[in-house]
């Protein structure tokens, strides 16, 4: 991806902290920034792959509590909504996998996990919070950003990712 | 202006700036350190609350011993 | 260091903007549910302490939380001031508290409420406190605040009864310094007012007309006392994994006390469940003003004490602790549990504090005193 196009990216999604609220709707949907990570079986994945889909980037980390809390609420979803075109990606944000593999191990999830060890996508994404949660629309652009995670946030989600399905690519 | 009036009004700035210019040199994302636990002020507050009563109960000197942040940073 | 109305209503205008400020929608954590039970054991100068300490703590939807706690102390003591003044005796202190925490956005409100009770003493603690993640989270402020009242009685005395009234004002800052660095400073203002001074325990003057060479008067403290403490810390972790903490406090008061406490303390995880803790611990005072361990005569001065605890002394701590982390069989609930058991030594010395017990000696002459003690704490915890 482009620098500027990045920086820019960057730029609005940090200007979106000021007004403080964890579930935004991301101004004038501008193009998620692509992404190409490794996943646990060793193969790539990338967002430009996904397109057509409604996708949902969730940044996550072993040590964070409220991510670990998380992951339940978000497989459920994914297991519900993935006929209807629904792609959810984990981004595990660590230096190290062997802790996140550990969880893993522990508490299996069905979707997708990437890691991104050297945190560039996490910082082409602004990620300003543990956890943060991306949707992205079938047209590849980005529309909610949630930062935090609280027992019952996935309602919200859910309302977000049914609307998008509902869109044509 | 005492000390004390002058610390409550540098935290009084601090509170209010609920909105912060200053970007944190250190993302929420590399807290990977700090969430561990071994790096927890107090691992095990039953055991150092304790600990602060032996010395408080013979010596003269009293508190300072608040100990809070750090950590993951989550949410 | 009073605390005048001004600066009283600068704080209550901070307090105001923490509550009703700008509420940042992201959030904060709670920490953990867990429950620890602990023995604490100690040995020192002829007195032991023994007893359970109990802590317990829940929280609800991300919230709420409570907690609560129950400890005793059982006592035989045979200190040298009961020794020389006094014949050994038994007693028991019990202390029941429980508090309560509200998280909202990224403060959190906790309110908390003790009482100590023991044979000739009783005190209830009230405290309330605000702390407040800001700048990303790299920087956590608590203000808090306490109130004390503590009914004094004397036994064997029907008559003697007075009360003291304290007052804690504290500031804590911590600070995110880098991936691997934290910093922390914290300031406390601790104001009394009433019986300051211990019912039993005596001061001793020059007497002449003693066979020893000297007589003892009940003691006679100021009926205030306003101190501060100022203590900045540092934690930093380790590539390897371990963490090294190194912290000095400042404490002065308006008794004359004045003391510095150093201490370092390093933590070192061994495998997966094993963790080990080592601590030292130096602290050095300057006796009270009013302090003296032989008067040249009775009522020699307004103020006099002869506690050790204000007098000139340093005490040096060594302190080992081993923790082991496993998972509780047949027992879902618990996500984990740790066995912990943690050994300090303390040394005690004093320089002009003298020990009595040996006889024969001209008052003032006497050996300076010193003593070792042996605290042991023992504990499992549960996180569920």
């Amino acid at each position: 991806m482009k620098p500027d196009h990045r920086l820019f990216v960057t730029t609005l999604l940090m200007g979106l902290l000021a007004l403080g609220r964890p579930a935004l709707a991301i101004d004038g949907a501008p193009p998620a920034p692509d992404f190409r990570l490794t996943n646990r079986a060793g193969g790539e994945l990338s967002l430009s792959g996904l397109h057509g889909q409604v996708v949902m980037i969730n940044f996550w980390a072993s040590w964070c509590g409220p991510c670990r809390q998380e992951f339940p609420a978000l497989d459920e979803m994914y297991r519900k909504y993935r006929p209807m075109g629904f792609a959810m990606v984990g981004i595990n944000v660590e230096s190290d996998k062997a802790d996140a593999e550990r969880f893993l191990g522990m508490r299996p999830v069905s979707f997708s996990i990437l890691f991104d060890p050297d945190n560039r996508v996490s910082g082409s994404y602004g990620v300003s919070a543990m956890p943060t949660t991306v949707l992205v629309d079938r047209q590849g652009r980005l529309r909610w950003q949630h930062r935090s995670y609280r027992p019952g946030d996935e309602a919200k989600y859910i309302e977000q990712i049914r609307a998008m399905l509902r869109e044509s690519p | 202006m005492s000390l004390a009036r002058a610390m409550l009004l540098v935290l009084a700035i601090l509170a209010s700036s609920g909105c912060s210019p200053i970007e944190p040199w250190v993302k929420p994302y590399e807290r990977e350190n700090l969430a561990d636990p071994i790096m927890a002020w107090d691992r095990d507050p039953i055991a150092s609350s304790y600990m602060r009563h032996v010395y408080e109960s013979r010596e003269g000197a009293r508190g300072g011993g608040g100990a809070t942040g750090g950590g993951c940073g989550c949410n | 260091m009073q605390l005048n109305p001004a600066t009283r209503r600068l704080a209550g205008v901070l307090a105001a903007g923490l509550l009703l400020g700008p509420v940042s929608s992201l959030a904060g954590v709670l920490p953990d549910d867990r429950a620890d039970l602990m023995y604490h054991y100690y040995d020192g100068g002829g007195v032991e302490i023994d007893g359970p300490s109990v802590l317990v703590r829940k929280k609800f939807a991300e919230k709420y939380a409570v907690s609560a706690s129950y400890y005793v102390d059982m006592v035989t003591s045979a200190s040298i001031d009961v020794v020389t003044t006094a014949s050994p005796y038994s007693e028991e202190r019990t202390q029941y508290g429980f508090g309560v925490e509200y998280l909202r956005g990224k403060v959190t409100y906790a309110a908390s409420f003790s009482n100590s009770s023991e044979n000739d003493y009783e005190s209830d603690t009230a405290s309330f406190s605000i702390s407040q993640d800001m700048f990303g989270d790299l920087t956590t402020v608590s203000l808090s605040f306490s109130r004390a009242w503590d009914d004094v009685t004397r036994r064997g005395d029907s008559v003697f009864s007075d009360q003291i009234d304290r007052r804690i004002y504290a500031v804590d800052i911590s600070q995110i310094a880098s991936r691997k660095l934290v910093l922390g400073l914290s300031w406390e203002t601790i104001t009394e007012e009433g019986f300051l001074n211990n019912p039993y325990r005596q001061v001793r003057y020059v007497d002449p007309a003693e066979a020893r060479g000297y007589s003892y008067d009940p003691e006679r403290y100021p009926r205030t006392r306003t101190g501060n403490a100022l203590a900045a810390r540092a934690r930093y972790f380790l590539p390897y994994r371990a963490a090294l903490q190194g912290e000095y406090r400042w404490y002065n008061d308006t008794w004359g006390i004045d003391s510095s406490t150093f201490e370092v303390g390093y933590t070192h995880p061994i495998g997966e469940r094993w963790t080990f803790d080592a601590h030292l611990r130096y602290y050095m005072q300057d006796a009270a003003d009013f302090y003296s361990d032989l008067f040249p005569f009775r009522n020699f001065q307004n103020f006099l004490a002869r506690d050790k605890e204000l007098s000139t002394m340093d005490s040096l701590t060594l302190g080992v602790g081993i923790s082991y982390e496993f998972k509780v069989p047949r027992v879902e609930f618990l996500d984990k549990a740790t066995v912990n058991l943690k050994f300090d030594r303390i040394q005690f010395n004093y320089d002009d504090f003298r020990d009595l017990r040996p006889t024969g000696l001209a008052p003032g002459t006497e050996p300076l005193y010193s003593f070792d003690a042996n605290v042991i704490r023992l504990f499992v915890s549960g996180w569920f």
